[in-house]
């Protein structure tokens, strides 16, 4: 028997259901007879399966995963990066570039200390370690511009249903802008352009989890810049 | 016998309490807790890697609490800036009253840090740390069996009373604190000191009206935790 | 961050964009609570931006120092607790923190904002010390200014608690308060780049290239100065930035 609502918020201990009719799963346990949640977040029933998006913002690196990674040690042979995970994450020289990287150069000239890179996740470690890659459509060093730090699990919220929401920004600002899975947003273009952009990511970041968001964004963006804008649906 | 409670209140009631999440925007989850004049700031940060590395763990997370009272937190002298040996071991039994819900297991070698601060205190002050320190925890995204409830019953002059106030610690008669974190669900105890002399079947009692004080204490958190969302 | 991130911003700052939206003078909004501590004899809490920080001040009597038998002692601390921002570590203050201390101590202390003679009790015996810390809550940039407001408000806040010649009774607040004659504020003029910035976030004092702290009473007199950052200040910059300074001072405004 369902004790709790499909969108509701609920909080670790909080009874989700009693009796063996639902399967738990993400964010939710079975303990005897009930099936309680183990985090806060946005109860999703699917079906039989109970499930709760969580609303905090921790990212899980993943393979295939598109990050923003910022450059905190160079070595020998590669970068040390932190991807806002708690783990280190490296990229070697042979996966920063197609091009040869003659062995003993400077490898700070490619990507210096405290630069930012847009890579892919081609392994997690047994250990949490994680390998990246900057070599890939997309895949490059980032220069100048801003950084924006995002809730991870808003992420795809900013991107919209087929990035229908980051084009409908990018449209309205004029701004390059490219979104990592682990919740940090690179934009660069006219400066009061970008404050737009930043304030439109902030909004998303803030009211993700609600209902006509799309809508709201549009309305913010349009007064912003006097632009009429349309959503793409696919 | 402590007939009537000095600020009035019937015996099993706590003074009032409340809380918020989300307050310190740098922390990856933050709460404050207040009860009676009694307020405790709680942050977390990480998981992160941790120095010295060889506190870190292959098999698990590692957590650790730091209890601190501000200079400006205490009833009387300014309290000296630093861990004294009462803060060094509020410290370490709020690590031991969270790790029973807490599932750290998903970040080995790494490290989970909770800060609480006392802004000012009344007595209860580590019950309300410990409140916080939950509350942060949950409000940072990690799973847990359940939140932790920290609350004190003390027994003054033979008369059991929840939540204590500093006047009545400090009552002229034969008084007994025993703060205990208990959590709702199951009712287990994650947290159970004492500081007197007390008969058994008084401690089974002093148990029962601390389970029900977090009870309602737990609806208090649960409100705040939500409240963000909204 | 790296230069060309640096770069950037240096450039939307020259057209007078911040990425928050304010102008380069602009404060943050700005909210000042009192009496917010009840275990203290004044208190204040400072909410500028997301920087939050609280002032407690607490007396004590004690002997005065051999060299100053008729005066009270002032003392200020500043706590940039770990709780407040990921780089803050647990420990004694650092060299930051303890800038912030002796820059707001020192406004108050070379303007005599606060009669120390008025806080003697038995010359050569007993003196009142009056101790100001200053902890961090959340710290998002600009803590000097944010804590020299704190700790004026948290003095005006505070209350003699009364002292029967043996013991203080800290429950008893009096109503004598604290003596201040004048109200000495910090306003830091950051430069980025060639661009003079105030009330910078976080990200935006990383980037600072150097300070100046100027402390300036209600009439414009200037009592004390700190130069910060590893880069210079012209005269030219110099003169700007006091000049800034004050006349923000005279636009600082709480309840």
């Amino acid at each position: 028997m369902l004790k709790c609502k499909d969108k509701e918020i609920v909080v670790p201990g909080e009874i989700l259901c009693e009796g063996m009719e639902f399967l738990p799963s993400y964010g939710t346990y079975r303990a005897d007879k009930v099936i309680r949640s183990s985090i806060v977040g946005l109860v999703n029933i699917d079906g039989k399966v109970i499930k709760i998006m969580p609303t905090s913002g921790r990212y899980f690196p993943r393979r295939g995963d598109t990050i923003i990674g910022r450059v905190f040690d160079i070595t020998m042979n590669g970068w040390r990066l932190n991807i806002n995970s708690p783990y280190s994450s490296f990229l070697t020289m042979m996966e920063a570039s197609s091009q040869f990287i003659r062995k003993g150069s400077d490898l700070s000239k490619i990507i210096p200390m405290e630069g930012y890179m847009v890579g892919k996740i081609t392994n997690v470690t047994g250990q949490n370690l994680i390998d990246l890659t900057m070599k890939g459509p997309g895949l490059r060093k980032l220069d100048g511009g801003v950084i924006v730090n995002v809730n991870s699990s808003k992420v795809s919220r900013i991107i919209g249903r087929q990035g229908s929401m980051i084009k409908l920004i990018k449209e309205a600002t004029g701004c390059f802008i490219t979104v990592g899975q682990n919740g940090r947003v690179w934009l660069s273009g006219e400066a009061k352009n970008e404050v737009i952009a930043i304030n439109a990511i902030e909004l998303i970041n803030e009211k993700g989890h609600k209902k006509g968001l799309t809508d709201e964004v549009k309305k913010f963006l349009e007064k912003e810049t006097g632009k009429k804008l349309e959503v793409s649906n696919v | 016998m402590y007939k009537k409670r000095l600020d009035g209140r019937k015996p099993s009631e706590f003074r009032k309490a409340s809380a918020e999440v989300g307050i310190i925007k740098n922390a990856v989850g933050s709460a404050r807790f207040q009860i009676g004049k009694t307020s405790a700031y709680a942050a977390v940060y990480g998981p992160r890697e941790i120095i010295p590395r060889h506190k870190m763990s292959a098999k698990s997370g590692v957590l650790r609490c730091n209890y601190n009272m501000m200079p400006f937190s205490g009833m009387g002298d300014r309290v000296r800036p630093g861990n004294n040996r009462r803060s060094t071991e509020i410290s370490y039994v709020t690590e031991s009253s969270l790790l029973p819900v807490l599932d750290l297991k998903k970040f080995p070698n790494a490290g989970v840090d909770v800060f609480i601060e006392l802004d000012q205190t009344d007595a209860g002050s580590r019950c309300a740390g410990i409140t916080a320190a939950s509350l942060a925890l949950a409000d940072a995204g990690f799973a847990m069996k359940d939140l932790v409830v920290a609350v004190a019953v003390g027994s003054v002059d033979g008369t059991l009373v929840v939540d204590l106030s500093y006047e009545e610690e400090d009552y002229d008669a034969p008084v007994v604190d025993i703060p205990f974190a208990i959590i709702p669900s199951t009712g287990e105890i994650t947290l159970l000191q004492m500081d007197g002399k007390l008969s058994q079947e008084t401690l089974m009692k002093a148990y029962d009206m601390a389970k029900k004080a977090a009870d309602e204490i737990y609806d208090i958190m649960k409100s705040a935790l939500k409240k963000r969302y909204d | 961050m790296n230069e060309t991130m640096k770069k950037h911003l240096q450039n939307s700052l020259s057209n007078g964009i911040r990425l928050d939206g304010r102008k380069l003078e602009e404060f943050r909004d700005l909210k000042v609570e009192t009496g917010v501590v009840a275990t203290a004899e004044g208190s204040a809490r400072v909410k500028l931006g997301n920087t939050e920080l609280i002032a407690g001040v607490k007396m004590a009597v004690m002997a005065p120092y051999s060299d100053r038998p008729d005066e009270g002692t002032l003392m200020v601390n500043t706590e940039l607790t770990a709780m407040s921002h990921e780089k803050y570590k647990l420990g004694p203050p650092g060299a930051d923190a303890i800038e912030i201390a002796r820059v707001v101590d020192r406004g108050i202390r070379e303007s005599h904002a606060i009669d120390t003679g008025k806080l003697c009790i038995t010359k050569g015996e007993k003196v009142w010390m009056v101790g100001i810390d200053i902890v961090t809550i959340n710290a998002d940039g600009n803590l000097i200014d944010a804590a020299g407001i704190a700790t004026l408000a948290a003095i005006k806040d505070a209350f003699f608690p009364e002292y029967d010649g043996v013991n203080v009774d800290y429950k008893k607040k009096t109503k004598k308060k604290v003596p201040l004659n004048s109200e000495p504020l910090p306003i830091t003029v950051f430069k980025i780049g060639k661009e003079l910035v105030l009330d910078p976030t976080f990200s935006e004092e990383e980037v600072a290239d150097a300070r100046i702290t100027v402390t300036i009473l209600e009439d414009g007199t200037l009592c004390s100065l700190q130069k910060g950052g590893n880069a210079t200040f012209t005269r030219d910059e110099l003169d700007k930035a006091t000049k800034l300074a004050i006349k923000t001072r005279k636009n600082i405004k709480w309840n």
